[in-house]
């Protein structure tokens, strides 16, 4: 069978298999909306927000930036892995304990103020969009590749999918599809990883066959080293980054997933406090066995990339030879070959000798037809992209529906609805973010990649520190986190909008500070944050005993209820 | 108040933040430290065919971090049932 009649019948399988979990265990109440029900297993929450938080980034593009950047593609890696132990160790348990809904719930109730609630919930909101609009552009991208239908095709099928399960099923239905997602998407990850590394190593574990030797006797690593030196590559192993800049994007990542709102909240979901301990280390096992295949999976396409176009001699492939693989993708727009020197033959380095211009996010998906993998393995990873795709954006709807019907609508506006009613407003914003974010998919606005470092720099500028405040400061009060978040977020938002937006022309390390780049302004943002937060504190007095007996409260696993609103 | 006396409450917490303190210095160690800091250093050392300092950065740290939760989970349940705050 070709590709496509396989990528039709893997993505249609696990489709309908989505829909059926969600039909299963649709959403009776608000709770069940909100956080599951509360009865999630340990394990299968940790799946779950594996494949939340594994999105078409870290599936599609991870990969392919660690093979453009090398060492400096760890930021990455240690970046999204090393938040959890953040979470774990200093807000999953706590949040548990203090039993509510979602993030702003906490902010607003531990700062005793509505202030704190609502800028909270635009912060929850304004990063929860950025994100989704990326997913459904992903699930495009897989569609037009794939499946030969148009991008905006893709992104309508996607919303509907999204749409069923996400809108019926709330919590509840999202968690257990995301189950199998995960397991959809690591099967389709793994799968051409091992081939690929049996092919080049001869090592079946790629995390192994990563550090092992190729055909011809040298290590993978020194041979990559050597051909991107050749080629006027920094060294793979190097990188070129300045330490600062890379110590204070990989704090950035580590501190902003901490304070991401759709990642927080799946630590709600669980029983007990000591599952939702026990649910964060789950959850880094099943994003680890991804994030630990990825730079395997990076070196092995660069070194096969190379050496498809340029040869094993470094002479240059003849453009007529050229592998399948590259026409498909040419097609796409996504990688592109000019003769710059009329011989006929491609040509891949960093200096004038380049005739190529590949784009970073095919690496993944065309990484099987690059290494000649059987065509079930290229459909495979088609239905794994939508797979994280799907997930992610599913929970991020999540987190906006409940900010509006929740925070916005019970909490502020209208306290009186009924559960039922709550829970119709939830499905109804649900819907429109749906449209929302499949409009963003369709039109996305010029800087959607730019705005991920902006998502992850105001998570770590405003929510990380308040949360940490609130947890291991009992006395902090409203006036001190509040202004330590007002004063983070604008810090960080004014650097980064100005480097990426205003004059993008100035974002060189010369311009920045202490040449920290606009991806790790975050980290200084939040220094900022508790520094503020510490000086308005000292002057304006402790937060009320009663705020103070409950931060106390919260310290201890012994009695912590359902998550309830009240 | 589930603690039997005001003083088990302050000495639980202060051993859950002794923890906690001691787990984020290795969680930093391992990656700000192996991975970024002293990359260089430890790059000149040869570990199953990678410079160490690069593995750090690229697999290590991940797996540290993997060990550093589950420790966490075993020493905090086991602070629990000490102080008699576990849940039931």
């Amino acid at each position: 069978m070709d590709i496509q009649t396989l990528s039709y019948l893997f993505v249609g399988a696990t489709f309908a298999l989505y829909i059926g979990i969600a039909i299963w265990s649709r959403a009776g109440s608000t709770n069940d909306f909100y956080v599951a029900g509360g009865g999630v297993p340990a394990v299968a929450n940790g799946m779950a927000t594996a494949a939340d938080w594994m999105s078409a980034a870290s599936f599609i593009s991870m990969a392919g930036i660690i093979s453009f950047l090398g060492y400096d593609g760890s930021v990455y890696l240690m970046g999204w892995t090393g938040g959890y132990v953040l979470l774990a160790l200093c807000l999953a348990p706590y949040l548990r304990k203090f039993g509510k809904f979602t993030v702003p719930d906490f902010i607003g109730d531990r700062y005793y103020s509505q202030t704190a609630r609502v800028i909270a919930v635009i912060c929850a909101i304004f990063v929860s969009f950025t994100y989704v609009a990326g997913q459904m552009r992903g699930v495009g991208v897989v569609f037009s590749r794939f499946l030969e239908v148009g991008v905006n095709t893709g992104v309508v099928i996607g919303m509907i999918i999204v749409f069923f399960y996400a809108v019926l099923g709330g919590m509840k239905g999202i968690t257990y599809t995301q189950v199998a997602q995960y397991c959809v998407m690591i099967f389709a990850y793994i799968v051409p990883a091992i081939f690929i590394s049996l092919l080049m190593t001869g090592n079946i574990i790629p995390q192994l066959g990563f550090g092992g030797s190729v055909a011809d006797g040298t290590s993978l690593l020194a041979k990559l080293d050597g051909l991107s030196t050749e080629l006027g590559f920094a060294q793979y192993t190097e990188g070129s980054k300045p330490m600062i800049d890379i110590f204070a994007i990989t704090c950035a990542l580590m501190v902003g997933t901490a304070g991401l709102p759709h990642v927080i909240v799946r630590f709600f979901t669980v029983p007990k406090v000591s599952d939702a301990r026990r649910s964060a280390g789950w959850a880094l096992v099943f994003i680890a066995i991804l994030y630990t295949t990825a730079p395997a999976v990076a070196a092995f396409a660069r070194v096969n990339m190379i050496n498809t176009i340029n040869g094993e001699d470094a002479q240059g492939t003849l453009y007529e030879n050229a592998p399948s693989w590259i026409s498909n993708w040419e097609t796409t727009g996504l990688i592109s070959w000019e003769d710059k020197n009329n011989d006929g033959r491609m040509f891949y380095a960093a200096d004038e000798r380049n005739e190529m211009s590949i784009d970073r996010d095919i690496m993944v998906l065309a990484n099987p037809e690059i290494a000649e993998l059987p065509n079930w393995v290229v459909a495979l990873v088609a239905a794994g992209g939508m797979a994280a795709a799907l997930s992610t954006a599913a929970g991020l709807l999540l987190v906006i529906s409940t900010s509006i019907s929740h925070d916005l609508l019970k909490r502020n506006l209208m306290p009186d609805i009924t559960d039922k009613q709550e829970l119709m407003y939830a499905r109804l914003a649900a819907a429109v973010a749906v449209v929302v974010a499949g409009y963003l998919g369709i039109n996305p606005p010029g800087f959607v990649a730019q705005v991920v470092a902006f998502a992850f720099g105001l998570a770590a500028s405003s929510f990380f520190p308040a949360i940490i405040l609130g947890i291991f400061h009992k006395k902090m009060n409203k006036e001190g986190a509040l202004s330590g978040m007002v004063v983070g977020i604008t810090f960080t938002a004014a650097y980064i909008i100005y480097f990426k937006f205003i004059n993008p022309g100035a974002n060189v390390s010369d311009n920045w500070l202490f040449g920290i780049s606009p991806e790790g302004i975050g980290t200084v943002g939040m220094i900022l944050n508790f520094v503020v937060a510490f000086v308005v504190h000292k002057v304006t007095g402790d937060a009320p005993d009663e705020v103070q007996d409950v931060v106390e409260s919260i310290r201890f696993p012994k009695g912590s209820g359902a998550a309830s609103a009240h | 108040m589930s603690f039997e006396s005001k003083e088990h409450a302050v000495q639980y917490w202060r051993e859950n933040v002794r923890l906690l303190l001691t787990l984020l210095v290795i969680w930093f160690v391992v990656s700000f430290g192996a991975g970024i800091l002293l990359v260089d250093v430890l790059n000149e050392i040869k570990f199953f065919g990678f410079k160490l300092g690069f593995w750090f950065a690229q697999q290590g740290a991940i797996y540290a971090f993997i060990v550093l939760i589950f420790v966490y989970v075993k020493k905090m349940n086991t602070l629990d049932r000490k102080y008699n705050v576990q849940e039931d």
